[in-house]
């Protein structure tokens, strides 16, 4: 092969592989998505329970993170797997495994209060981020389970330990057996 | 008619309807016990009114209507026995039992109504409590949809008379044999709802019946209803396909046919409302075809609601001896629900029972991959791709099986039909649009959580500045006016409830 | 009385897989026919070949991933590749390089990808081009029209046509040539004649639908009619093109390939049109005769994309 049809095939490969990779830089700078609106989208997806477990103080800050590239996608245990998928999906990686340091997944889970045991201190009032238990200070304390996220914040402060973590069944799948025609 | 075709899609198909036509309705005997399931079909169950132990007669009110139930009265006259969980065509259920006492005594209190002398909503309110639901399948309460569209201002009623699934027969032979009843349903159904035009629309493949519906609008010349033969294409009967067959308007994907000026009613259901204004009778009868080769004489029956299904069977001559029946299914062969038992009771939204001997419905071949020959795309009547959505769904990706639209899908059965690879895309589909659907929940639930959030950090952050700003009066009362010393930076009340 | 569970919908038409492969052979027999007719038993035993080659590599294929054999292999998909490929490889190819291409077909382009339904390029295309690539001498040696049960090696008509505008005779002094016919190549016009009418009993039995076959045909025969109308002395015009080479077998066989085709009818009308202007291309400025085979591996590039752009509006959904 002589350099008379080297050089020009070369050159024109050389020449082709230098425009397209002109026009994918300069595409991928105009179509740089908002950063405000990167974060909105990232604590879209994520599971609303403010539990802390991904060692940030809540969904939003931990969003903020990923969006700043200071976390990882892989810390948040009520999320799961379906979150770690969607958040991949979202920023164009890799979906990886959860990181057992920061947790691992149940089931859905709700607080429970023993109200045998209760004695009304009002310590776990507070506690809710969601504002899911009821009651008042020597009265009956009950947590609202339709509101209440499974974050078990509200175990550590309660000092006769009277909150349980359930487990509870996801809802059941419906028969949709409708025949469809008016 | 344009060159434009009537249904984009759609099958042609074979329709195993000759059989039950060749009888008039028979009329089946009201069952001794009379199983009133809840939910006639909607979804939602009716609230009970009564105790057992009360007497009822036939009509009576048992069960008042909310949402997208109807009214329920009783079929029978007799004794509300119990309220027991027993299986239906909708699965378990909630049901009502009534022990007859062989008397069958229609309620006094039932009379005609006078409808033309009474306005739209005194006329909405009777139908409704007749109990009056879309006999059609989807058991939605016939007031309340027309109230609706009352109050969208619909100037166009469409009667529903298409019948376009293959085995179903029972509108056909109500057309041919009570014609005059669909009319007078359907004026009924124009003065409560306000619409100005209805149209009857039929497939071309039942003559009779088109012949049938001429003859009784002859004697009614002044009222704004015609007639129009379809092209009998599965599945033209569906809500949407039929409409913009007939009118030419799509509705909306995310709303319903008032959107677009139109409401659309089956014709057992417009028969339903004649009953009604001329006899005061509720709604506690159905014609239901009973077909199948399982069965010794197919025919449509005129049964009482609540009747097991195993008598409707008897009324037609009992199971065949020769071909041993291998599967029941409720409604058509290709959107029916499987029945488990023949002791399921007779509901609003039954409209056929088919009792299916070797060969009336073949068993399907074993699954092969998709070859994504496009045979399902071709036939959906909805232009979706039912190729892409299969692969969508087999990956678990959420994201595509939106953006090809499952949430339009209104699970006809044409794309598994035709796949030569026999992939059951219908049954994959609705279960796709389960999880979507709890995953949608899921969601809402994550959302609400949020905002409940938002606002327990904005309680706490205003009364930490209520508590800051008592603090810095306290302290400038107590040094006296005017001064302060900075920003309170002592020891003690600096406890930030968000650091907790 | 009780009843087993089943799911809707309870009645289905039948239809088949085999059925769909059956019919496609089916049609592949008149090309078959005149090819013996014009070569001898060259393109049979090429078939043979090939056949044996493709259900021995399915077999092996779906042993080492594990499946049941049987389906597979009775559903037929496998011979339409093998038939395709033998009938595009020149009659005297060596049978050894013929169960290289099919090998390659199978192994390679269909099963690596996960096998039936998955493969992104046309199998049979892969193994035409890989052969075309690695033995260029062999591939391009076909028998001379009319020498019949005679092996006698010459150049098809589009390579005539190619080498005589090089060397800057006139369109009609290279059409008076041996290799040419009536419309098209010598031999080639009946091969497209036997494929079109294959190509027509496929279309009314609906085993394909119109839209890839006919817009590959415009996507040649426009662009060729246009030329010839600039410059007729030096492009022949789209008759030409449609009865030479490998056209109609791959407008209505090859290119329909459901699997590695686009999705939507849009769709599909762009990637047949591609295909078509893609050969014309070939055949007019590239180094190779007949451009079939790169043709549909390029537009094979192109459906994610295709079927991405070109979603059918759904029912009820606006124009967005």
């Amino acid at each position: 092969m002589s350099a008379s049809t080297l050089l020009p095939a070369v050159g024109a490969a050389a020449g082709l592989a230098a425009t397209l990779g002109a026009v994918l830089g300069w595409v991928a700078a105009r179509v740089r998505p908002d950063p405000a609106s990167l974060v909105e989208r990232i604590d879209a997806l994520l599971p609303q329970t403010q539990c802390g477990q991904c060692l940030y103080p809540g969904c939003r800050p931990y969003a903020q993170a990923i969006a700043a590239g200071a976390a990882d996608i892989d810390r948040c245990p009520p999320g799961g797997e379906r979150t770690v998928r969607d958040l991949a999906a979202l920023l164009g990686r890799e979906p990886r495994p959860l990181d057992p340091r920061y947790g691992t997944t149940l089931p859905p889970q709700l607080a429970v209060i023993d109200e045998s045991r209760c004695i009304g201190c009002a310590l776990c009032l507070p506690a809710c981020p969601v504002d899911a238990i009821v009651g008042a200070p020597r009265y009956m304390h009950t947590v609202i389970a339709a509101q209440c996220t499974g974050c078990a914040l509200c175990l550590p402060p309660c000092p006769v330990d009277c909150i349980a973590m359930v487990d509870v069944a996801a809802p059941a799948a419906t028969a949709t057996y409708h025949a469809g025609h008016a | 008619m344009n060159g434009r075709p009537a249904i984009r899609g759609g099958l042609r198909l074979d329709g195993h309807k000759s059989r039950p036509l060749t009888r008039p309705i028979l009329a089946v005997p009201a069952p001794r016990t009379a199983i009133l399931a809840l939910d006639q079909g909607s979804g939602e169950p009716s609230q009970p009114l009564l105790d057992p132990g009360a007497t009822v007669r036939a009509g009576t009110r048992v069960a008042s209507g909310c949402g997208a139930s109807a009214d329920l009265h009783a079929p029978i006259s007799g004794r509300l026995r119990e309220y027991a969980t027993l299986p239906t065509a909708n699965g378990p259920g909630r049901c009502l039992v009534i022990e007859g006492d062989d008397r069958d005594e229609p309620d006094p209190a039932l009379a005609a109504i006078e409808w033309r002398a009474l306005d739209a909503d005194a006329l909405l309110e009777r139908l409704a409590g007749g109990g009056v639901a879309g006999l059609g399948g989807a058991a939605f309460p016939a007031a309340g949809k027309l109230a609706l569209a009352r109050a969208a201002g619909v100037e166009w009623l469409i009667l529903n008379g298409a019948e376009c699934e293959p085995w179903i027969c029972c509108d056909d032979a109500l057309m041919r044999e009570r014609a005059a009843d669909v009319v007078l349903g359907a004026q009924v159904m124009l003065a409560a709802c306000g619409a100005a035009r209805a149209t009857i629309a039929v497939e071309d493949d039942k003559p009779e019946a088109l012949a049938a519906l001429a003859a009784a609008l002859a004697a009614t010349p002044d009222a704004p209803i015609e007639i129009r033969a379809l092209p009998a294409i599965f599945p033209l009967g569906a809500e949407g396909q039929l409409i913009a067959a007939v009118t030419g308007r799509e509705v909306p994907h995310d709303g319903l046919p008032p959107r677009v000026g139109v409401v659309c009613q089956n014709v057992g259901t417009a028969a339903a409302v004649a009953d009604l204004v001329s006899r005061g009778t509720p709604c506690i009868s159905r014609i239901v075809t009973v077909s199948g080769s399982g069965v010794q004489a197919p025919a449509n029956v005129q049964a009482r609601i609540g009747t097991p299904i195993a008598e409707l069977i008897a009324a037609c001559g009992g199971y065949s001896p020769e071909r041993s029946p291998e599967r029941l299914v409720a409604g058509g062969s290709l959107t029916g629900r499987p029945l488990a038992s023949d002791s399921v009771p007779v509901t609003k939204g039954l409209n056929c029972v088919i009792v299916a001997a070797a060969g009336d419905l073949p068993p399907r071949a074993a699954e092969m991959p998709c070859i994504r020959c496009g045979d399902c795309a071709a036939v959906c009547p909805v232009a979706l791709l039912p190729q892409q959505l299969h692969r969508a769904a087999q990956a678990g990706d959420a994201a595509g099986l939106a953006r090809f639209g499952l949430a339009d899908c209104i699970e006809c059965g044409c794309c598994d039909y035709v796949c030569p690879s026999a992939i059951p895309l219908t049954a994959r589909f609705r279960a796709a649009r389960e999880r979507s659907r709890l995953h949608e929940q899921e969601r809402h639930r994550a959302l609400e959580a949020r905002e409940r959030y938002e606002r327990h950090r904005a309680r706490l952050a205003r009364r930490a500045e209520e508590e800051r700003s008592a603090f810095e009066q306290a302290r400038r009362l107590a040094r006296g006016d005017g001064t302060t010393s900075g920003p309170g930076q002592d020891s003690g009340r600096s406890r930030d409830p968000d650091r907790d | 009385m009780d009843f087993p569970a089943s799911s809707a919908p309870h009645a289905v038409a039948g239809f088949t897989v085999q059925r769909t492969m059956l019919q496609v052979l089916a049609a592949l027999v008149p090309v078959a026919a005149v090819q013996v007719w014009l070569y001898g038993p060259g393109p049979l035993r090429l078939l043979a070949v090939c056949a044996a080659t493709a259900l021995a590599s399915e077999a092996l294929a779906l042993a080492l991933r594990r499946r049941t054999a049987g389906p597979f292999l009775r559903d037929g998909s496998v011979l339409v590749t093998a038939a395709l490929l033998a009938l595009a490889l020149p009659p005297s190819l060596p049978a050894s390089l013929a169960v290289f291409a099919t090998a390659v077909a199978v192994l390679l382009a269909k099963h690596a990808y996960g096998g039936l339904g998955q493969n992104p390029f046309n199998p049979a295309m892969v193994g035409y081009a890989v052969l075309l690539v690695s033995f260029p001498l062999e591939m391009t040696r076909w028998p001379a029209p009319g020498s019949g049960w005679d092996a006698f090696t010459g150049a098809t008509a589009l390579d005539t046509l190619r080498t005589g505008l090089r060397e800057s005779l006139t369109m009609s002094e290279i059409r008076a040539g041996a290799a040419f016919g009536t419309v098209g190549a010598a031999d080639g016009e009946w091969v497209n004649l036997a494929a079109l009418a294959g190509g027509a009993f496929m279309l009314v039995r609906r085993v394909i639908r119109w839209q890839i076959p006919v817009a590959t045909l415009l996507g040649i025969a426009v662009p060729a009619a246009i030329a010839h109308a600039f410059d007729p002395g030096a492009h022949p015009g789209a008759i030409f093109h449609l009865a030479s080479g490998a056209t109609m077998l791959g407008a209505f066989f090859i290119a329909t390939d459901p699997v590695s085709a686009a999705t939507s009818d849009r769709g599909r009308l762009m990637y047949g049109a591609g295909i078509g202007l893609i050969t014309w291309l070939i055949r007019t400025w590239g180094s190779y005769p007949d451009g079939v085979a790169f043709a549909v591996l390029l537009m094979n590039l192109t459906v994610p994309l295709l079927d991405r752009v070109t979603v059918p509006r759904i029912h009820g959904h606006s124009k967005s």
